[in-house]
């Protein structure tokens, strides 16, 4: 079944009765040449490419909740290409031409929307900082502008500019940024796998790894035993559990991150806008609610909620950038699972186990990553070598200290990112 | 969340600096080989459940706290000074 605007006219004439569930649920059988655990973004990329890119289709997806039920579900959106560290910048930016191809790829309307992106700053230093990650960005072949005050009072003009603590000094501007409808991006990839031939299989979750002499053969699940020649675990919050079926501790500690949304708005916030000085960004979904975050409640976390501390932290904040949102009613918040790394950044690579790779570490940035993930990790499971823009996401980086990637500079170290 | 110091009783979780997995306890040798710094610094059992965590009373006593935790409901199940803990042999 192909979308297009045709399809949805004939659709609404005729009373809706040819649309057709977007993949198939079928069972799993005895073996597969490939299994990637996880239904999330990341794992249902990752099958898209490997059938798309590779020719690989005897694949299958294991999730153990039903596609989109993870964190690929409960971000925030946020797509963007402004990272600064060499090994981040080059994958984020080919992450980022990936998402401006996506809907034409998957035939698929995933409202991705390059509406802009202005990360705010508050003094002399951060303008510095800011001038200096703009530079990178051109340098890597994306867009960045440095806005001073006026040029941020034209696009926001409803932002508190002389706020007594964090006065507005200007911003820079990522006019490729945006978001996009995260349930979407997961369902297109599930479909664009399901049709080149990929197995989605949902409530399936994954027990035990199986290993024989070093060599990955297979895993256990809720569903009965599957073989395999090679296995991916690109289970975000969950890495650590997964992967300790391996027999590995990973450099991960999982974290809640919450969020909020309003009730639906008229049109009035354009951008995505940030405030690193108070933890706050914003955007406006396409249904009008406001769509906002903050920073981490700063624990280790599997409750997919958090703490009112944080709650206010981020209405407080909120308020203190743009006072004219205090009059919008809160809906609803929730929280997702972040596989927090020390150095803030992810890993992508082959586990020391035979067969067995790894994706994970995303942070709270994974969203964006989605389809260059995907993209690179079904390179090096395919092919056993690692894809160029995501070569520095190296497991042995902690172990080594070379190649850390602390985009905050904070210190590669649990608890600071 | 609110966190029991056994100096000043149970406190607002705002009250509270968190350090992460209470592997301070177990530091390695100076010229341990690196995989053990490796999994001292960075690798975590990161379990789903009960788990021992440092805890520092920053706005509060200012003493460190080993607080056992239970990360899928939040509940907090132990806490002991760090300097009784590490006496004890942890
Ligand atoms: C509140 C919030 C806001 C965010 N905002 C942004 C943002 O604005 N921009 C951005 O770029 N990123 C953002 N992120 C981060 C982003 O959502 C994640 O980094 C990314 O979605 C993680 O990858 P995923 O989609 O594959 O994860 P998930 O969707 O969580 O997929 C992992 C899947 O693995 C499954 N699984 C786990 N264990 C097993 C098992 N044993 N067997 C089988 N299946 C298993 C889970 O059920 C889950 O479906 C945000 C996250 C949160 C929570
Ligand atoms: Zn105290």
């Amino acid at each position: 079944m192909r979308f297009s605007g045709l399809r949805v006219l004939k659709e609404g004439l005729t009373g809706n009765k040819g649309w057709q569930p977007h993949w198939r649920d079928p069972e799993p059988k005895p073996a597969y040449d490939m299994i990637i655990i996880g239904g999330g973004g990341h794992g249902l990329a990752t099958a898209y490419y490997l059938a798309r890119e590779h020719g690989l289709t005897n694949v299958a997806v294991l999730e153990k909740g039903y596609i989109g039920g993870g964190n690929v579900g409960r971000n925030t959106t946020i797509v963007r290409a402004n990272y600064f560290l060499p090994g981040n910048s080059e994958f984020y930016s080919h992450s980022l031409r990936l998402w401006e191809g996506l809907e034409q790829e998957l035939n698929y309307n995933v409202m991705h929307s390059q509406r802009g992106l202005i990360n705010l700053f508050h003094s002399d230093g951060q303008r510095d900082a800011f001038a200096r990650r703009g530079n990178a960005m051109i340098n890597q072949g994306d867009d960045a502008e440095l806005l001073d005050r006026d040029g941020v009072r034209r696009h926001l003009p409803y932002l508190d500019f002389d706020n007594a603590r964090f006065p507005i000094y200007g911003g820079l501007y990522h006019p490729r940024g945006g978001t996009a409808r995260h349930d979407a991006v997961a369902w297109g990839y599930a479909r664009g796998a399901d049709q080149r031939g990929v197995d989605l299989i949902q409530n399936c979750e994954v027990t035990g790894i199986d290993i024989e002499q070093g060599r990955v053969t297979g895993v256990q699940t809720t569903r009965g035993a599957i073989r395999a020649k090679k296995v991916g675990i690109v289970v975000a919050g969950r890495s650590g559990q997964v992967a300790a079926m391996a027999g590995m501790r990973l450099p991960i500690e999982s974290h809640i991150l919450q969020a909020f949304v309003t009730e639906g708005l008229k049109p009035c916030i354009d951008h995505v806008v940030s405030f690193g000085m108070g933890h706050f960004y914003i955007s406006q979904s396409d249904k009008g609610g406001l769509v906002f975050g903050g920073d981490l409640d700063f624990y280790a976390s599997y409750a997919q909620r958090g703490n009112m501390p944080m709650m206010e932290h981020v209405m407080e904040a909120g308020m203190t950038l743009m006072p004219m949102i205090g009059k919008a009613r809160v809906l609803r918040s929730w929280g997702g699972i972040m596989d927090m790394t020390p150095d803030g950044s992810p890993v992508i690579d082959k586990a020391p186990v035979e067969g067995l790779y790894l994706n994970c570490g995303w942070c709270y940035g994974g969203f964006k990553a989605v389809p260059g993930s995907g993209y690179s990790f079904a390179h090096l499971m395919a092919t056993d070598r690692p894809h160029a823009p995501a070569a520095g996401f190296r497991l042995d980086r902690f172990q080594t200290g070379r190649g850390l990637m602390d985009e905050e500079g904070t210190g590669s170290q649990h608890n600071l990112h | 969340m609110r966190i029991s110091c056994p100096i000043c009783g149970e406190r607002d979780r705002r009250e509270f600096y968190y350090q992460g997995a209470a592997v301070a306890l177990d530091r390695p040798a100076p010229d341990a080989a690196a995989q053990a710094w490796d999994d001292y610094l960075h690798n975590r059992d990161n379990p789903a459940g009960p788990v021992r965590e440092m805890w520092h009373h920053e706005a509060g006593c200012g003493a460190w706290l080993v607080v056992t935790r239970d990360t899928v409901t939040h509940e907090m199940l132990a806490s002991d000074l760090a300097s009784r803990v590490q006496e004890a042999g942890s």
